[in-house]
């Protein structure tokens, strides 16, 4: 601990600078009341921690669903290198998500209400159960890392052993909790602005979750890359790259029907704030993304992807907000904007997140150490130029080899 | 006002001159022009703040008031986002917030008396009875009375009914109510997709499992055959394990 005081990089300033906002806002908000540290208000009962922290968070964390259904229920092994991290993000996400909750619940030792108060008509409800048994499910997901570090043999061969189920269990959760967040604002059809209300807000809610998982998790495999020099074969992220865009693209789909199902011609055409904000979100968020990504230059670029991934992370982001801030403001004649105290509790989440996502993969097998890509190889020649040194003679090594 | 004052007295809040709902009001009389024109809790026949309630804190009870239990509620404020008339007022400055609305004085109607704001009303203009009997009541003063009325019941329909209903002189939209409502009850909205989760779910874990087997059994037929082929070409099983495919 007093090393890492004493090896101040600037990350870890600003680390420790968020960090300690983060928790003086956080006493203010205990202290005196959600009014005292937010600007929340009866005008506008949800802000930037509903919007960001937890549908964002949520929705981020997608990947450890999709990548687990497809190595475990769909037998797609090339996947298999990104179980680990995919997992990590999306119960990191999920334990940031309950973290952020206790902040915006007004009575947050309350939060295990849900357990023994029913309500199956709750949209919040069902929310709440899938995201505890989610949470539950991916850290069984996620104990080999841990339990391989201690060398608990049995405990890994039980884990093993339900895999399977589990994984099942975690796909049929996620599809039901991601749409479902959606499904929260399918009751306020009247305070909604018409860009953002739909039916199909479920569906919409599920595909960009299914679309932003993978691209964050060829995000983190990039930073990773820089920062430990632990990285993924990229024809394997590339691949990935190609669920994004199957996502995005029936996506695309159901917001066209919504111009039609709704009328929404003369609101796409009115370039006030929301109308602006709707066509970044569908042009540099989703259309622009999807094209990029089905040129294969692109595509099996790093940097290619690694844009279209954060194109595709930006445009969720705006989406959400979307959806929870910007479509209501009008409505409630609300001029929301949140508090530097939110906003500095976010922050802090964020940098715990990030922190700890770094802890695992410095401490912890998240990535595999060395590549052995030697199959792969002749058709994607850009692995070998973009590799780091020593794995080029990993990789030479084992070619004489054989 | 009378039924301000009263209401403030039965919840234990200050008397003040502001007429709108607050966390210190669960019932104003506001001057619409000419007009007066009392807001309180509408307790809807079927309501969102209810059907939204993760842990069921707000119930619609059989005599009609929509109750809060404050031990239940976890204060995630839904209910506030899903009232169509944003009458749930929440207690921002509270460390230990709770939400406030008007509950029909339901304490004073189980033993038989009516809300303290009805009760005190000199002109009468809040009148308690049983639903069915009010609308047919407003219906008669709206014949009886050509040109008085506006030819509406606000709250006999919208978003599926309500429990307090309004009869107005003139157009409801200019006394500052919603005129877009549905008529449907807003809880059905969601109601379509959440009655639909135990059907997804079973059908959902039986495909899942379904193409889990389908494409265990490709791959193992596939290393089989890839063994097969290994052993006819190579003769000897030395090489197995170096292209070992896994599980």
């Amino acid at each position: 601990m007093a090393d890492w005081f004493r090896h101040m990089t600037i990350w870890r300033a600003v680390f420790l600078t968020l960090v300690l906002a983060g928790l003086y806002s956080t006493i203010v908000r205990f202290a005196f009341g959600l009014g005292a540290a937010t600007n929340l208000s009866d005008k506008f009962p949800w802000g930037l921690w509903i919007g960001f922290d937890v549908l964002c968070g949520v929705g981020l964390a997608a990947g450890g669903f999709v990548v687990a259904a497809a190595v475990y229920v769909f037998h797609l092994d090339d996947y298999k290198v990104l179980i680990r991290p995919a997992v990590l993000t999306a119960f990191l996400g999920y334990v940031l998500v309950v973290f952020a909750l206790l902040f915006d619940l007004g009575r947050p030792w309350n939060i295990w209400h849900p357990l023994v108060m029913w309500n199956p008509h709750s949209v919040m409800f069902e929310v709440a159960w899938c995201v505890m048994l989610y949470t539950t499910v991916l850290a069984l997901e996620f104990s080999p890392i841990v339990l391989e570090k201690f060398k608990l043999e049995k405990a890994q061969r039980a884990v093993h052993a339900m895999i399977i189920p589990l994984v099942i269990l975690g796909v049929m959760l996620s599809t039901l909790h991601q749409s479902s967040l959606g499904s929260l604002y399918l009751i306020t059809p009247e305070k909604t602005y018409p860009l953002w209300y739909s039916g199909n807000l479920p569906f919409l809610f599920f595909l960009s979750a299914v679309s932003v998982g993978p691209a964050m998790v060829i995000i983190e495999s990039y930073l990773s890359s820089r920062a430990f020099h632990r990285e993924i074969e990229l024809p394997v992220l590339s691949r990935l790259g190609k669920v994004s865009v199957v996502g995005l693209a029936v996506y695309l789909v159901l917001k066209a029907e919504d111009i039609a199902n709704y009328n929404l011609v003369p609101y796409l055409l009115t370039f006030n704030l929301e109308g602006i904000l709707y066509w970044a979100e569908i042009i540099f968020g989703a259309f622009v993304p999807v094209i990029l990504l089905t040129i294969p230059q692109v595509r099996t670029s790093k940097r290619g992807l690694f844009i279209s991934s954060i194109m595709i992370a930006t445009g969720f982001v705006l989406n959400r907000m979307d959806v929870s801030i910007t479509a209501l403001e009008p409505y409630y004649g609300a001029h929301y904007f949140p508090s530097w105290m939110e906003i500095s509790i976010t922050l802090m989440i964020v940098a715990v997140g990030f922190g700890a996502f770094a802890w695992a993969a410095k401490n912890l097998a998240v990535f595999p150490k060395e590549k052995k890509s030697t199959a792969h190889a002749e058709n994607y020649e850009v692995v070998l130029v973009n590799a780091p040194v020593r794995d080029i003679s990993a990789f030479v090594e084992s070619d004489a080899k054989n | 006002m009378a039924c301000e004052d009263a209401c403030a007295d039965k919840w234990g809040f200050p008397h003040t001159e502001v007429h709108e709902l607050s966390c210190q009001k669960n019932t104003v009389v506001q001057q619409w022009g000419d007009t007066y024109v009392p807001r309180l809790c509408m307790h809807c026949e079927n309501p969102a703040c209810a059907s939204v309630c993760p842990v069921g804190a707000l119930h619609k009870t059989a005599e009609g008031p929509v109750v809060y239990d404050e031990s239940k509620c976890i204060g995630c404020r839904y209910c506030m986002q899903a009232c169509p008339f944003q009458v749930p007022k929440y207690q921002w400055n509270n460390p230990d917030p709770k939400v406030t609305k008007c509950n029909m004085c339901y304490e004073r109607i189980e033993v038989g008396r009516q809300p303290a704001c009805v009760e005190v009303c000199p002109a009468q203009a809040r009148v308690f009875g049983y639903r069915d009997d009010l609308i047919e009541a407003a219906d008669k003063k709206i014949k009886e009375n050509p040109g008085t009325y506006v030819q509406h019941v606000f709250g006999e329909t919208e978003v599926g009914g309500t429990s307090t209903m309004y009869l107005a002189g003139i157009d409801f939209a200019k006394l500052g109510f919603k005129s877009d409502l549905p008529k449907t009850a807003l809880p059905q909205y969601t109601w379509n997709i959440m009655s639909k989760i135990p059907d997804y779910f079973v059908w959902g874990t039986t495909l899942m499992t379904g193409f889990w087997w389908l494409t265990n059994r490709k791959k193992k037929v596939a290393d089989y055959e890839a063994k097969l082929k290994r052993d006819g070409s190579n003769g000897n099983g030395k090489d197995e394990k170096e292209e070992d495919f896994g599980e």
